[in-house]
């Protein structure tokens, strides 16, 4: 037994100092509540231990959403951005989602600071070994040295190193990602305290040498001509600095995969955690996609500074000579060498179904998960629920309301809906189809579905907010003005009409309804459009995607609003369902277990069938 | 929250083999254990769910009131999803009744109309397609009728709506993978097969809300009004048409002085009869009264039969009601067709006509098939799928309008998303049709018909 020593007091700790644990930390800080942050490698805060990219589809939505409320991830994206580009461009607004490729080590550096300057939060290197809630009424976290910290709500964003083990090939090892310690004993302590624990995996690829690539074998992929950056903040668009490279997997490369299958840790059967669906690893995709000629590999820069390129795609948990065999028959890569061997990792996590909806454990007040320890997958996924964790707890102790985003608001409400009432049984990744309102939550419009509700919690200065008003009534005042303006047939006019392939005009028309022919643009009226004010990107943006898609985003509108009535029916709290006559025993132990606020809810949970919910309603009438 | 236990005879009353009464509640077996007396001596509650027992019926004092068969359900592998017994007893309304009686009395309350459906829909036994058909059946009022509520009850309608929703989510699943991997070399979407793919369900669509109307008319009959100057034979076509002396028959012109109303069954259809005063000017005030009313019934019927006098000319009378007839839906009968023809046909072209004699009988069978024929429902065949209630129809052609604006967006050369949002509406009203997705319109629904929550 170590000798405990009493430490400080704070409000609120944060263990793990990933991107869930910067945002966790940050926003009750700057709500005023006195946190801490452990990390168990103060160097590595914010490490971005797989891809060196941000955003990309949903993502670059979750991304913009935080910066809406006032999180940091967006900010540090856009001030570490190597390239950027805008993907899904000709498959419509609602689909846009903006992808960066980071700079890792810069963007740890920009976190590390970001959270060393924030008033009324410390970071501290310790490793918590135990957690337990004492007589004082205060989680105690204990680190590894004995020093006691108590709290009065602590968030769980422990990521992979949370029981992690490593594995490679026939080899497995105790151990975080990146060569970091894990986190072996709090996993025993969470154990103690009944929290469902169960355990998933995820992958890397390997880092290799830029002077070992030849890239005369590879297609170059670009970043946009005209970048956008994450943060509504940021008033600079980001520099492209870097290009990424195509290459694509053989016959050689499936022929030397299937023949050493055997000696996968996942195949052979060590593996028992459970790896996500959306990110498999290469060999997986080529068991799985039999047929498949090849598979796609992006060579991606880690950074400025430094010869390590990042394989995506190509994550594997085969032997480490099996790796060098088969990236070696991708043309282009005949004679790479590896920096860092990929690997799949597999680490404790909790079934989400056991958080509520502000990610508090229900069986533990004042505990919070979020990120990969709420079995989701992704940086922007965990530094969302970092963010709501984090207001949540504070607004506990501060006895506010709580932060609860709706799935209509946003996806980070979509993201967190779907884990405490759905749950998953792989690690949750965000993507646009996981959202019924693709088109009303677009990644242009962030700002007017979030940025009031940032700046009511008090983490989105003022001079942001009345910037975002500023931006609001241009974009208003535009799109009165463009539904009032008439063009009438003209030569040159119709001459443009006629080359972008739609009808010419015979009678006056308006501007509005000419936007509206997916054949034209905003832009490329503006030389008959004699009044048009100078009005900035993103708002012409907005003014053009509104008027476009009207139709279909009032459509959309219209669902949302049905949605909304089952959604404030609400349920009663701590309500025993088995003693509803009518309900099934299954749907009365789902919902007894799942606990939710509303009708709404009550049916996304599977195992409710509509019968079930019709039964609640008449309940509820009664 | 225990509900009550209740009871009703399940067969239809009349002559027949057997009777069944049934009991559906928790203490449904208790219920049945007081008044049914196994010869095995086994206790009706010691039996297992489908097992049945032959005794008898017995009354307070222990006297036999028949002998039966019971068969025990129970919950929820029962229709309800209750536990249930059914007395199977002798056929005939008197024993029947008396052994319902008897049940009541050992504590089951009488079961309102559709009362063990709605407890089988709320236990999740029947989806609401079926649940709505039940109800359809018990109010049915003529064989086509209950056709079409029986081909609900087997779940056509969600077959049929199954086949368009998961063309529906196979093109919602290919939209989704398209947005959420741009960077993976998926091949691009087919639009063609898209377009094809929509137009399909739209035509399905179509097809299913085609059948409403008929579906309406012979499921609720149609308000058909007879209607001609005053002794043409209105009442005797009435009266031939409901085989019995509904309406009051003499040769005085203007016997039928006000509206005289019955239902009949014609083919497949039900009609809401009215036999009307024969229109003409008249100094009469009471007459002009039932004039009045035979106008007015003009104006609200769905169906008119005008019926003219084959033996003589038309005059100025006849001449007026073909007018204000011409823009509805009508048939020409040309009666007393056993006289001499003397009216000229040419003068009536426009309108179908079907030559009778009330009097004798003769063309009825001509008459009916041009009613069914007239009213879309000769068309229909019997396992068609037909959608019953305006709720359903309502979501049907939602879906179809949804479906067209995705066609619509597809072909303008809309970003896909947009067709997205349109698909997505469509699988929304779809899923409502069967009751798999809730929403208050189906809640509506459900307070409305099963008359819940009191």
């Amino acid at each position: 037994m170590i000798k405990e020593y009493l430490a400080e007091q704070y409000d609120i700790a944060v263990i793990g100092g990933g991107h869930a644990g910067i945002e966790a930390a940050l926003a009750p800080a700057r709500l005023g509540l006195k946190t801490v942050m452990f990390t168990i490698n103060l160097d590595w805060v914010g490490n971005m231990p797989c891809n060196p990219s941000i955003g990309g589809t949903a993502k670059g939505h979750l991304v913009r959403e935080l910066d809406a409320l006032g999180g940091e991830m967006g900010k540090a994206a856009d001030a570490t951005t190597l390239q950027s580009r805008m993907l899904n461009r000709g498959k419509g607004p609602a689909v846009y989602s903006l992808r960066a490729q980071i700079d890792r080590r810069e963007y740890c550096s920009y976190m590390k600071h970001a959270v060393e300057k924030q008033k009324n939060l410390d970071v501290k290197q310790a490793e918590i070994v135990h957690i337990e809630k004492r007589d004082d009424g205060l989680w105690h976290c204990i680190t590894r040295l004995g020093a006691d910290y108590a709290c009065k709500c602590v968030i769980l964003a422990t990521g992979t190193f949370l029981g992690g083990r490593i594995y490679i090939g026939e080899v497995n090892y105790e151990s975080g990602p990146d060569g970091n310690f894990p986190a072996t004993e709090l996993a025993a302590s969470l154990k103690k305290l009944n929290i469902p624990l169960r355990r998933f995996k995820t992958g890397t690829p390997a880092r290799v040498d830029r002077a070992s690539i030849d890239f005369s074998k590879l297609e170059i992929q670009d970043g946009d001509e005209d970048t956008v950056p994450f943060s509504f903040s940021t008033t600079e668009k980001p520099q492209n600095k870097v290009v990424c490279h195509i290459g694509y997997t053989n016959d050689d490369t499936k022929k030397v995969i299937l023949e050493n299958l055997h000696r996968s840790p996942l195949y052979a059967g060590d593996i028992e955690g459970v790896g996500p669906r959306y990110c498999p690893s290469i060999e997986d995709k080529i068991v799985r996609f039999a047929d498949k000629q090849r598979h796609q590999m992006f060579v991606e820069p880690c950074g400025e500074n430094t010869e390590e390129m990042y394989l995506q795609g190509m994550s594997s948990s085969l032997p480490e000579e099996v790796q060098l065999k088969f990236y070696r028959t991708i043309p282009g890569l005949e004679n790479v060498k590896v920096m860092r061997t990929a690997y799949a990792i597999e680490y404790d996590c909790i079934d989400p179904l056991a958080l509520y909806a502000t990610l508090e454990i229900k069986e533990q007040p004042g505990l919070y998960g979020a990120g990969q320890f709420n079995g989701s997958s992704g940086y922007e996924e965990a530094a969302a629920q970092g963010f709501v964790a984090g207001v949540n707890a504070a607004h506990k102790i501060l006895g506010l309301e709580p932060l609860v985003l709706s799935r209509s608001s946003s996806y980070i409400g979509t993201l967190i809906d779907d884990l405490v009432t759905k749950g998953c049984s792989d690690p949750y990744r965000m993507m646009t189809s996981r959202s019924e309102y693709r088109l009303l939550l677009r990644q242009d419009n962030a700002d007017e579905r979030l940025m009031p509700t940032g700046y009511g919690l008090g983490l989105v200065s003022e001079y942001e907010y009345n910037r975002f008003l500023e931006r609001k009534k241009l974009k208003e005042q535009e799109i009165e003005r463009v539904n009032n303006t008439f063009f009438a047939p003209s030569k040159a006019l119709n001459e443009l009409l006629e080359s972008r392939g739609t009808a010419p005009l015979t009678t006056g028309c308006r501007l509005a309804d000419l936007i509206k022919r997916p054949q034209l643009d905003y832009k490329c009226l503006a030389p008959f459009d004699k009044e048009r004010p100078e009005l900035p990107d993103d708002v012409c943006e907005k003014v053009e995607v509104e008027i476009k898609y009207e139709g279909y985003i009032s459509r959309q509108q219209a669902q949302v609003d049905e949605m909304l009535r089952l959604e404030n029916k609400a349920l009663p709290k701590d309500f025993d369902y088995t003693t509803i006559k009518g309900l099934r025993l299954e749907a009365a132990e789902k919902l007894n277990k799942i606990k939710p606020e509303n009708i709404g809810q009550a049916s996304r949970i599977s195992g409710v069938s509509p019968a079930d919910v019709s039964v609640l309603l008449i309940y509820l009438s009664k | 929250m225990s509900e009550r236990t209740i009871a009703a005879i399940a067969t239809p009353l009349g002559e027949g083999g057997i009777s069944v009464i049934r009991i559906s509640g928790d203490n449904a077996i208790d219920v049945a254990e007081k008044c049914f007396c196994t010869f095995s001596g086994e206790k009706l509650s010691n039996l297992g769910g489908y097992q049945a027992a032959y005794g008898k019926v017995v009354d307070n004092e222990k006297e036999a009131l028949d002998d039966a068969v019971a068969l025990v359900f129970r919950a929820p592998k029962s229709y309800t999803g209750e536990n249930v017994v059914e007395i199977s007893c002798h056929g005939g309304t008197v024993v029947a009744r008396q052994v319902l009686r008897r049940v009541l009395e050992c504590g089951a309350t009488l079961a309102t109309g559709g009362e063990f459906t709605k407890r089988a829909f709320l236990n999740g036994k029947l989806d609401l397609t079926k649940a709505e058909s039940v109800m359809g059946l018990i109010s049915a009022r003529s064989d086509a009728a209950a056709k079409i509520s029986r081909g609900a009850r087997e779940g056509r309608i969600s077959r049929d709506t199954e086949d368009i929703l998961n063309k529906l989510l196979e093109t919602a699943a290919s939209l989704a993978a398209f947005a959420d991997y741009p960077d993976e070399d998926i091949p691009n979407l087919n639009e063609e097969n898209f377009a094809k793919l929509l137009d399909e369900c739209y035509a399905k669509c179509e097809k299913l809300i085609s059948t409403y109307d008929a579906g309406r008319i012979i499921r609720e009959g149609i308000n058909c009004a007879i209607v001609g100057k005053p002794n043409v034979g209105k009442s005797t076509l009435m009266n031939m048409l409901c085989g019995s002396d509904r309406s009051i028959v003499t040769n005085i012109a203007g016997t039928t002085r006000d509206v005289v109303e019955t239902t009949v069954n014609v083919g497949d259809i039900t009609l809401n009869l009215a036999d009307t005063a024969g229109i003409h000017e008249t100094d009469d005030t009471v007459e002009q009264f039932g004039v009045d009313r035979a106008k007015q019934k003009i104006d609200n019927a769905e169906l008119l039969l005008a019926v003219f006098d084959s033996s003589l000319p038309l005059d100025d009378d006849d001449k007026k009601l073909l007018c204000s007839i011409r823009d509805k839906k009508c048939i020409v009968v040309l009666n007393k067709t056993d006289l001499t023809p003397v009216l000229n046909k040419n003068e009536l072209n426009e309108f179908e006509i079907i030559e009778i004699s009330a009097k004798s009988g003769s063309g009825y069978n001509t008459l009916c098939s041009a009613i069914n024929h007239i009213c879309k429902t000769a068309m229909l065949s019997p396992d068609d799928t037909i959608l019953i209630n305006e709720r359903q129809r309502d979501c049907v052609n939602r879906a179809l309008n949804a479906v067209s604006a995705a066609r619509d967006a597809l072909n303008m050369g809309m970003t896909l998303d947009a067709v997205g949002v349109c698909v997505d509406d469509a699988i929304a009203a779809l899923l409502e049709l069967t009751g798999k997705r809730v929403t208050n319109e189906v809640c509506d629904e459900i307070f409305k018909r099963f008359c819940v929550g009191k």
